[in-house]
């Protein structure tokens, strides 16, 4: 049995006249089937990189990106992507918008469309079908980009940071929403974020990265041991703090490798 | 809100107000110019035969509606005005959709496009009458010249300004650059494209009136141009006073499709 998604050995830089950034370098790691896996890492680290390359919007330089263990390319995966903002469209109502992908890829089937309108009634936007983006709170917009993610039922969902454009309040709402609803549709999910909290609350493998060029530092599984698993409940189980500080000292382990003494010169460099 | 507070009554007096003043000042403006300009015609501190006078434009105005000469004037010029406009729409969107579509091209013609803008279009329209002849093709050619290169620049540049997440939101719904353009870059451009094309109305106006300067026998441009010729210069003035009105009515007639167009979106 092949996972659903595996990255084997993946390399990638980005190239400007001014000269090549590595991105990524040998990046390495699987999800199963209905697993959620959280990336964290410092920001620029390359961790939207990951996600754009499992996309298909950028091929990897080196190593493979395999769905079910075929090196199908990410264009004919049926993958799911949730960009840092919603992007609703303003002229759009909210269901011209949530149907939006259906549209581009032509499957406007009734039992597609009365799919879309059973996840508008379940997650409380039924009221709003006929609004403008402009009347919906932070919340409730991004619940519709979810929604119009969701439409084209993905085999594969990517969280790019779909939090970190909302305040803190709805964000934690929001997030309890999101991870729910991920949960209820049993979908398999990716999640790039810098929040560790967030990472440990939501996911069932925490994956680490190094700062640029980015390598896999080390893979957390969490097992908060809840009976009614929810992002807000995860965040009072016992073992939560446990997991938040293990990430944190992994991510700061780190730093403190710049600091080593072969590293000042550039330390010395930035005061 | 059924009840609602003296100071935000007063306040809003107070706004509707300055609004009649505004109003006011501006019509006591216009008239006092007109007093003046006629007093100083009948006292004979200018001279009424090179300035006219209002009461003169009024007299040339009512004969020349009872000969009926002045309307196929007024309809020649905002007929070749709205063709050459339509063309402008037409043909500037096509363009820009077409420089969105391929980028390297536009990237060779850019700099052609710019000279093209900044030449003094007035400077083609001789041309344009020996190429074209002296009818009404020139003079819509000549209108459509003075406004194609600035919009085909001006929509461009919005297009290109469409945020691009917006653009790779739909490639990560599986669209590709066709679903794009009309998903997104259309659509998110429109108040560009209606501002575009309210400032492009006025300048068609101007682009047909120099081709009726030197290739007409009918149309405002012609009245001023002959009416100059043969030093009836109320008919100048007269024609002059019709642009101003004609360029209004253009300007507010965009103006309204504009705020009917966007009025669902600012909701």
């Amino acid at each position: 049995m092949h996972p659903l998604l595996e990255l084997k050995d993946v390399c990638f830089s980005y190239h400007t006249p001014q000269g090549e950034t590595v991105a990524l370098s040998h990046i390495s790691f699987s999800v199963a089937q209905g697993e959620f896996l959280a990336i964290v890492g410092p920001s620029g680290c390359g961790k939207s990189t990951i996600l754009n390359l499992i996309c298909g919007l950028l091929s990897p330089e080196k190593g493979e990106i395999l769905f079910h263990g075929e090196a199908s390319g990410g264009r004919t995966a049926n993958i799911g992507y949730m960009l840092q903002k919603d992007h609703l469209l303003e002229w759009r109502t909210i269901w011209q918008n949530v149907i939006l992908g259906l549209q581009i890829q032509r499957l406007l089937a009734p039992d597609r469309l009365q799919l879309v309108r059973e996840m508008l009634k379940t997650y409380g936007l039924e009221k709003f079908r006929d609004a403008y983006p402009s009347q919906l709170s932070g919340g409730m917009r991004q619940r519709a980009a979810l929604i119009r993610t969701l439409a084209l039922q993905p085999d594969l969902l990517l969280l790019d940071e779909p939090f970190s454009a909302l305040d803190y309040q709805t964000r934690l709402n929001v997030g309890d929403d999101i991870g729910k609803i991920i949960r209820r549709e049993s979908k398999t999910a990716v999640l790039v974020t810098h929040d560790i909290s967030e990472a440990v609350s939501m996911a069932d493998k925490v994956l680490i990265l190094t700062r640029r060029p980015a390598t896999v530092k080390s893979l957390i599984p969490i097992q908060l041991g809840l009976t009614e698993p929810s992002p807000l409940a995860a965040r009072n189980a016992a073992e939560f703090k446990m997991y938040f500080n293990l990430i944190w000292k992994e991510l700061n382990d780190h730093v403190s490798d710049v600091e080593r003494p072969d590293a000042v010169p550039a330390a010395a460099k930035t005061q | 809100m059924s009840q609602t507070s003296n100071a935000q009554t007063l306040f809003l007096q107070r706004q509707k107000r300055s609004k009649i003043l505004i109003q006011a000042a501006r019509i006591l403006l216009l008239l006092a110019f007109l007093f003046l300009w006629q007093i100083s015609a009948d006292w004979g501190w200018i001279d009424s035969f090179i300035f006219s006078s209002p009461r003169k434009i009024m007299q040339t105005f009512y004969e020349m509606c009872c000969d009926q000469s002045l309307f196929t004037h007024i309809g020649v010029t905002l007929l070749e005005t709205l063709v050459s406009f339509f063309f402008v729409v037409v043909l500037g969107l096509l363009a820009a959709v077409f420089l969105w579509s391929f980028p390297r091209v536009s990237k060779v013609l850019e700099p052609y496009l710019v000279v093209l803008n900044s030449l003094p279009k007035s400077a083609l329209a001789p041309l344009l009458i020996v190429w074209l002849g002296a009818n009404m093709k020139t003079i819509i050619v000549a209108g459509l010249s003075v406004a194609i290169f600035g919009s085909i620049l001006n929509l461009y540049t919005g297009f290109l300004e469409v945020d691009p997440e917006k653009l790779k939101l739909i490639y990560t719904l599986g669209g590709a650059r066709r679903e794009a353009l009309f998903r997104v870059v259309l659509p998110s451009s429109l108040p560009l494209i209606l501002s575009v094309m309210k400032v492009n109305i006025g300048l068609c106006l101007v682009g047909v009136i120099i081709g009726e300067f030197i290739g007409a026998r009918q149309g405002l441009g012609y009245l001023i141009i002959y009416g100059s010729q043969v030093f009836k210069l109320d008919w100048v003035l007269l024609s002059i006073v019709l642009l101003c009105l004609i360029a209004m009515l253009l300007y507010s007639t965009l103006r309204l499709i504009e705020r009917r167009c966007l009025r669902r979106r600012s909701l």
